[in-house]
Parts: structure tokens; C-alpha cells; sequence
């Protein structure tokens, strides 16, 4: 970043009425962050691995949880079966609702995710013994 | 120990919020407080119904009897053990409102529009008291003979003769074009 201001100085005063507001380096002629792009399968992953701690706590759990709802995203059926089954270490059926719940919401006006990640889940919600929330009738007032 | 009363809450946050997290909440989660004022202790993990925050700090039912803390060792063992009605109930154990709890449509939007019709109403009162009241008499400039005067008088020295008044007027036949 501070590459093209030294070159602005050695080349004299001419240069400054030619440069653009952005110093015409060579190397970067653009002012865009040079942080690196995290994928979405990175973000999946990390997601995945976070939820999968074999000793997570509550604490986790709900910082997790509440951060990812936070996100402008819906998550992937493998970090909620990762989220559930924290869920289920920590013997918190609450909670798994809660999320099914969450993520429902999450996805706004799109009504068909949230049938499509019941179905991701399906298994998962068989074996870990989850109703939905429309199961337990909790999805109407 | 950090103390925010109702009032001051309410000037932060909705009403319905502020009934989330003191009234109901604070009141009646038999969370063991043994004070009889409305503030919400801030020292302590709180419980919040929000859409955006799924999970809060605390359960919402802290203090459990005994089928509550028996149900809670069965949610120790496979859940596909738990009835319905026990799900329900571990559920409502931890959480006050469901979400379509929480997003059901209030009535407030009645009362706004009623009050504001009030308003109105009371504004076209006191509009008309006013009118009879207050204001002095008319100036005689408005009464229809005066007006008729005027008109003749503005044609006859040809008030905008070419685009505008007087242009309207037939002198001729003593009428409108």
C-alpha cells in the first residue's frame, strides 16, 4: 500500500497532475481490499467444525447460533446437523426447535428453503428424535 | 446491582419489548426475585424473545419443580422416547414465545389511526369554533353586489384586454365569449 506513494515522490511534481486519486501503481491500480475472499465452502466448513467440538458448551452453542442468524444468510443443511447434534450433546431439544424455528424465519419470503433443509435434515431429525415445529403444532399462533 | 427501571427502559426500547424483558419476564419467570419493584437486575443474564437472536442468555423458566426436573433428566436420554406434549413442554421451558409468537400482527395500528382521525376531528372543531369566534367580521369587499361592481368596473377599464379578462368578454352582446 505504501509502494505507489514512494514512487510518486521520486518521480516529481509532473507525475501529480497526471495520477488519477488513486496513485497509478503499477501493482495495484485499483483501491480494493487485498483480503482474502473466504469461499463458501470455507465458511460452511468453519461452521461445520464449530458446532462439531465434541465438548461444546452452552455458552458456544447459543454465541454460535445467534452469531450465524446474524449472518445475511440462510445456513447449510450440514451446519445445522452440526448445530443439532451440539444440540443433543448438550441434551437441549429446546433449543433444536429454536433453531428450526430461527432458520424458518431466516429465510423471509422464500418459502421454499425451509422445506428443503427439513428434508437435508430429515434423517438427522429421525435419529436424534427432533419434531419440527410443525409437528408440535408451535408453527401457528 | 444494576437496576433499569420500566420507565427508562421504555424510552430505549418499545413498549412491546420492554414487556418482553420486564413485565412477563422479569415477573413471572419465577426466575426467584425477591424484589417487589419493576426493574429489570442488568447484572444478570437476561431472556429476550428475538427473531434475530434466537438463543438467549437464560432459560426462561429458571426455577423448575419437580416434573419439570424430572423431565429435564429424560431429555438426558433419547428423545425419541419424549412424547408431544413433553417436547411442547421442555420447549416452553426454555423459551416464552414461539416465533409466530412473537411476529403475531398487533392491533396498534387501529389505534394510531384512530387517534389520528381524532385529531382531526378535534383540529376541524376548533377550526370551525374559530371561524365563527374569532375572526372578525368580513370585509365588505366579499359581499356579492361589491364583487359584481368590481367585475364591471375591471371590464369596463379593459383589465387584460388581450389574454385575460377582459378578451373573455363580449362587449358587444354584454356577455361571455
Amino acid at each position: 500500500m505504501f509502494r505507489p506513494v514512494v514512487r510518486l515522490s521520486t518521480s516529481g511534481v509532473r507525475s501529480l497532475t497526471r495520477t488519477r486519486p488513486c496513485y497509478s501503481a503499477p501493482l495495484a491500480s485499483r483501491c480494493y481490499s487485498h483480503a482474502k475472499v473466504e469461499t463458501d465452502e470455507e465458511f460452511d466448513a468453519r461452521w461445520v467444525t464449530y458446532f462439531s467440538k465434541p465438548d461444546i458448551d452452552a455458552w458456544e452453542l447459543k454465541k454460535g447460533m445467534n452469531t450465524l442468524i446474524g449472518y445475511d444468510l440462510v445456513p447449510e443443511p450440514k451446519i445445522l446437523d452440526s448445530a443439532l447434534r451440539a444440540c443433543r450433546r448438550l441434551n437441549d431439544l429446546a433449543s433444536a426447535i429454536r433453531i428450526l424455528e430461527a432458520v424458518k424465519d431466516k429465510s423471509g419470503p422464500h418459502k421454499d428453503i425451509y422445506p428443503y433443509l427439513i428434508q437435508e435434515l430429515q434423517p438427522t431429525l429421525i435419529e436424534l428424535g427432533i419434531s419440527t415445529p410443525e409437528d408440535l403444532g408451535m408453527d401457528i399462533l | 446491582m444494576l437496576h433499569l427501571t420500566t420507565g427508562r427502559v421504555g424510552c430505549l426500547l418499545s413498549k412491546q419489548a420492554v414487556v418482553a424483558l420486564t413485565g412477563s419476564g422479569a415477573r413471572m419467570s419465577s426466575h426467584g426475585h425477591h424484589e417487589v419493584s419493576d426493574s429489570v437486575d442488568m447484572s444478570q443474564p437476561m431472556y429476550w424473545d428475538r427473531l434475530d437472536t434466537p438463543l438467549p442468555d437464560r432459560p426462561w423458566k429458571d426455577v423448575l419443580d419437580s416434573t419439570d426436573k424430572s423431565l429435564k433428566q429424560k431429555e438426558k436420554g433419547p428423545w425419541t422416547a419424549l412424547s408431544k406434549e413433553e417436547k411442547i413442554a421442555l420447549y416452553r421451558l426454555k423459551f416464552n414465545h414461539t416465533y409466530p409468537e412473537m411476529k403475531r400482527p398487533s392491533h396498534e395500528w387501529k389505534t394510531v389511526i384512530g387517534g389520528m382521525f381524532i385529531f382531526f376531528g378535534i383540529t376541524g372543531l376548533v377550526v370551525f369554533w374559530q371561524g365563527h369566534y374569532v375572526y372578525p367580521p368580513q370585509p365588505p369587499t366579499f359581499d356579492e353586489e361589491w364583487q359584481a361592481k368590481q367585475l364591471q368596473r375591471m371590464l369596463d377599464m379593459r383589465t387584460n384586454p388581450i389574454e385575460g379578462l377582459s378578451s373573455q368578454w363580449d362587449y358587444k352582446n354584454k356577455q361571455w365569449k
